[in-house]
């Protein structure tokens, strides 16, 4: 038996007790009519078979039996008098209740109806209302006023401002304000303040008084009225208002509101006093120039400037459009899948050889190319707001540090992919505090080897290719070569540093935990950064590539993807496997035949118009199977990081757009390959990580 | 340590519904068939909640609110009273007397505990 049903065995067998209790009294009222503890108890067993009975699912009892509960209480209020025909009928009642619970049948209605009407012509004002059979559950499952409604629709965040002032008297009703607080924090991201103007002094504290109120704002996706059932209970004496202030779209509009407006929103302060106030307030260039800490010119010129710059801004504005970043990405995912399936409309044409159809499929190619630039270029911002916030850094740390620079900017506006921004930030300022600490000399010890005294740290952008070119440039004292390589010895990085070129050398300082200053600054010197530095970097397909020269300088140059979605490649092959080379380094094709093989004496280097490259078969490289020896193969000159290296394939196949498609956790760590590409007829390539595979060949080659 | 909740009503399958889902959820339940039997009961124990039908012979639940809010250790409990929708005057007077809040008959069980949970900390 489920606990349901136990219940309602259990409400049977009170029921079946209160009706013979019922039938009890109402002989007793018979001879006794004006006894009114008969009447109250008649009453309370019709009301508790009609409470239980809806409780426990006897949805049709418990209609019924409302009726016979309305007029026993009029009786109870005095207006029905009690007479041997209302007692007859309340019999009656029972016993159709009794039937209803117990008897064979429902079915009997016609004489529930009959009932009912003669109930009803006993109430005031329905006298003349004849057997109107109304619903006989249509007042047996009221809704529970104090359901508590769960988070109702799940839809867009949105804030909202709460004041709750409890009345005073709210403890001793038993109602916790702490209570209600914690019910607002579930329903999302709740900050609260206390409102304490109330509370008297000492003296005057009764303890069990409420004396404080809190305004509260509230980010949810609950919807106002599940915010309004938390204080169900004590809103009728208790101060509670909510609004709210703005949804997800609207909250750029709020956020210019000054405090004077919200405190006019919330109807603590009138809008004429706010008006007053601000108008009474000293502007900022008011207190200086009565101060006498600036020139009364001064502040005018600053005010113009100002001025210009609102113009500017608003004049960019309104030609500019805020756009949600996911829309952009959702764009960017459906030019991505566009371009794949353009690749396979092409193939497709191809072997098809309709000419029309081949006419139209170029159009296609070429437009979808135009698309794929232009969605990209959307996501791309200037890199001049991110060097402008240098500024102030280079200031504050340069005087901090007791150096004077220059800070320099060029090419600000570089377009780069907004994401690629955001992250270069951190590892550029990162590469800024070295150059400020570590780079730069003091004023003095610059005089004193003859250098100007004021040092100069510039910052380039600039395209390149298909790259983005960073470099922070410094004129201090540069990287000493000896201290790096004495510290890498002392630390065990290496063993000896003669076959290391300058290059190698500065890389080393990218080992975690490497640092060759003296004393460790706030500022750097801990050893921490390079390697995070590095890892940021190549985290966007970024390299790079340090140069310095001791006693002049030292130049970081960081270079990193116009995008990292879509990529223009070569595609080529080697055995069955296809690979696809970013054409940014790609620099020619040649051919590599048995003869120029020879003449190396099997080192893997070759002649291209008279330098020496030294090159990888990529069959090699990422041991594919199935390789058929060819006596010539297909040299892909390529080029990352200054290094020139040839890539030994089978065959090329063609260019090609390929949309990147990250690999998965387990092959990230994959040597040579970045990401891979579906070809037009759903094959996989693989796209080659060309940085890291001319660094194997370069060590392949120095060893 | 567990919370006690008392819960007083002259109706056994009500007692027992209410019995059986709160202490499913962990809480101690003390039964009352009204407020008189309420009372005694309470002599000396200590609650942490009460749920009080309204109408119930001997002592109501009016009178065992106020009753209750007299004791100065139950002064601050939480107190909801059970009422029934034609009962909006009951209602007042139960708040007036003392009752932190209310839930209508007929009422399930979820909606018991979710009332249980919004008052009793």
């Amino acid at each position: 038996m489920t606990m349901e049903d136990k219940h309602a065995q259990t409400y049977l067998e009170e029921a079946r007790e209160l009706l013979a209790e019922l039938e009890e009294a109402v002989l007793e009222l018979e001879n006794n009519m004006s006894d009114m503890e008969l009447v109250n108890r008649i009453f309370r067993a019709m009301h508790t078979i009609k409470g239980s009975g809806a409780m426990f699912g006897f949805d049709a009892v418990a209609g019924f039996t409302h009726h016979v509960e309305t007029v026993l209480d009029q009786v109870r209020n005095g207006v029905i008098p009690v007479t041997n025909d209302l007692a007859g009928l309340i019999l009656a009642a029972r016993d159709e209740i009794s039937s209803m619970l117990f008897g064979a049948s429902e079915a009997d209605s016609a004489g529930r109806e009959e009932i009912i009407a003669a109930l009803r012509s006993l109430l005031p004002g329905e006298k003349n209302e004849g057997g109107v059979a109304g619903a006989e559950t249509k007042e047996a499952v009221p809704d529970s006023g104090a359901e508590v409604q769960p988070v109702s629709s799940r839809g867009m965040r949105a804030t909202y401002r709460i004041r709750f002032i409890p009345g005073s008297d709210t403890l001793r009703y038993g109602n916790d304000p702490i209570a209600l607080l914690n019910e607002m924090d579930n329903l999302g991201e709740l900050r609260v303040t206390a409102l304490a103007d109330r509370i008297p002094c000492l003296e005057e504290i009764n303890y069990d008084d409420c004396y404080l109120g809190w305004d509260m704002t509230l980010i949810s996706e609950a919807d106002i009225n599940a915010i309004r059932d938390v204080f169900i209970f004590v809103e009728d004496s208790s101060e509670v208002a909510i609004e709210k202030i703005a949804n997800e779209t609207t909250i750029g509009d709020a956020v210019t509101e000054k405090v004077g407006e919200i405190l006019v929103a919330r109807g603590d302060v009138p809008a004429e006093a706010v008006e007053r106030a601000a108008k009474d307030q000293k502007k900022i260039g008011e207190i200086l120039i009565e101060a006498g800490t600036v020139s009364k010119e001064k502040v005018n010129s600053a005010l113009v400037e100002q001025h210009i710059i609102r113009q500017q801004a608003e004049r960019h504005s309104a030609t500019s459009i805020r756009v949600a970043a996911e829309k952009l990405d959702q764009l960017i995912n459906i030019v991505g899948e566009l371009v794949t399936t353009q690749a396979q409309l092409t193939q497709a044409a191809g072997s098809n050889g309709n000419s029309e159809l081949l006419t139209a499929v170029e159009g296609i190619e070429r437009l979808t190319g135009e698309l794929r630039d232009c969605v990209l270029g959307v996501r791309m911002l200037p890199i001049g707001s991110t060097f402008a916030k240098f500024k102030r850094l280079v200031r504050d740390l340069s005087a901090g540090l007791g150096k004077e620079v220059d800070f320099i900017t060029e090419g600000d506006e570089t377009e780069l992919d907004k994401t690629v921004i955001e992250k270069i930030g951190d590892p550029l300022v990162h590469l800024i505090r070295n150059s400020l600490d570590h780079g730069i000399e003091t004023p003095e010890k610059r005089e004193t080897s003859g250098k100007p005294r004021r040092g100069i740290i510039r910052l380039t952008a600039a395209h390149a290719g298909g790259e983005v070119i960073i470099a922070v440039e410094d004129d201090g004292k540069g990287l000493d070569t000896e201290a790096i390589v004495r510290k890498a010895m002392e630390k065990g990085l290496i063993d000896d540093a003669k076959s290391l070129s300058d290059s190698q050398i500065f890389n080393l300082i990218f080992q975690p935990g490497f640092s060759t200053a003296e004393v460790v600054t706030d500022v750097s010197g801990r050893g921490v950064g390079m390697d995070v530095v590095r890892r940021e970097i190549e985290a966007l397909r970024g390299s790079f590539d340090i140069q310095s020269k001791k006693g002049k300088g030292t130049t970081v140059t960081v270079r990193l993807p116009l995008t990292l979605a879509i990529i223009d490649g070569l595609l080529v092959e080697s055995g069955r496997e296809r690979f696809v080379i970013p054409l940014h380094h790609v620099q020619e094709c040649v051919e590599l035949t048995g003869r120029d093989i020879n003449n190396t004496h099997g080192r893997h280097v070759m002649n291209v118009r008279d330098r020496l490259v030294p090159y990888v078969r990529l069959s090699e490289f990422f041991v594919t199977s199935d390789r058929e020896a060819l006596s010539i193969e297909q040299v892909i000159v390529v080029q990352a990081e200054d290094f020139t290296t040839g890539l030994v394939v089978d065959r090329i196949v063609g260019e090609k757009q390929a949309v990147i498609k990250p690999l998965g956790k387990m092959f990230r760590q994959a040597d040579g390959v970045s990401g891979a590409t579906i070809l037009g007829d759903g094959t996989v390539a693989l796209i080659l990580d060309v940085p890291q595979i001319t660094r194997c060949a370069q060590r392949e080659e120095a060893a | 340590m567990a919370k006690t909740i008392m819960t007083a009503d002259d109706s056994a399958s009500v007692r027992q519904m209410v019995s059986f889902t709160l202490k499913q959820a962990g809480y101690e339940v003390i039964e009352a068939a009204d407020g008189k039997d309420a009372l005694t009961k309470l002599n000396g124990a200590q609650i942490d909640m009460l749920i009080t039908d309204l109408n119930m012979p001997n002592l109501d639940g009016i009178g065992l609110i106020k009753g209750v809010r007299g004791m100065p250790n139950h002064k601050f409990i939480p107190i909801i009273m059970l009422t029934t929708e034609s009962q909006e005057s009951k209602k007042a007077e139960g708040r007036t007397a003392g009752a932190s809040g209310w839930i209508v008959k007929p009422f399930k069980p979820d909606q018991l505990l979710a009332v249980v949970k919004k008052v009793l900390r």
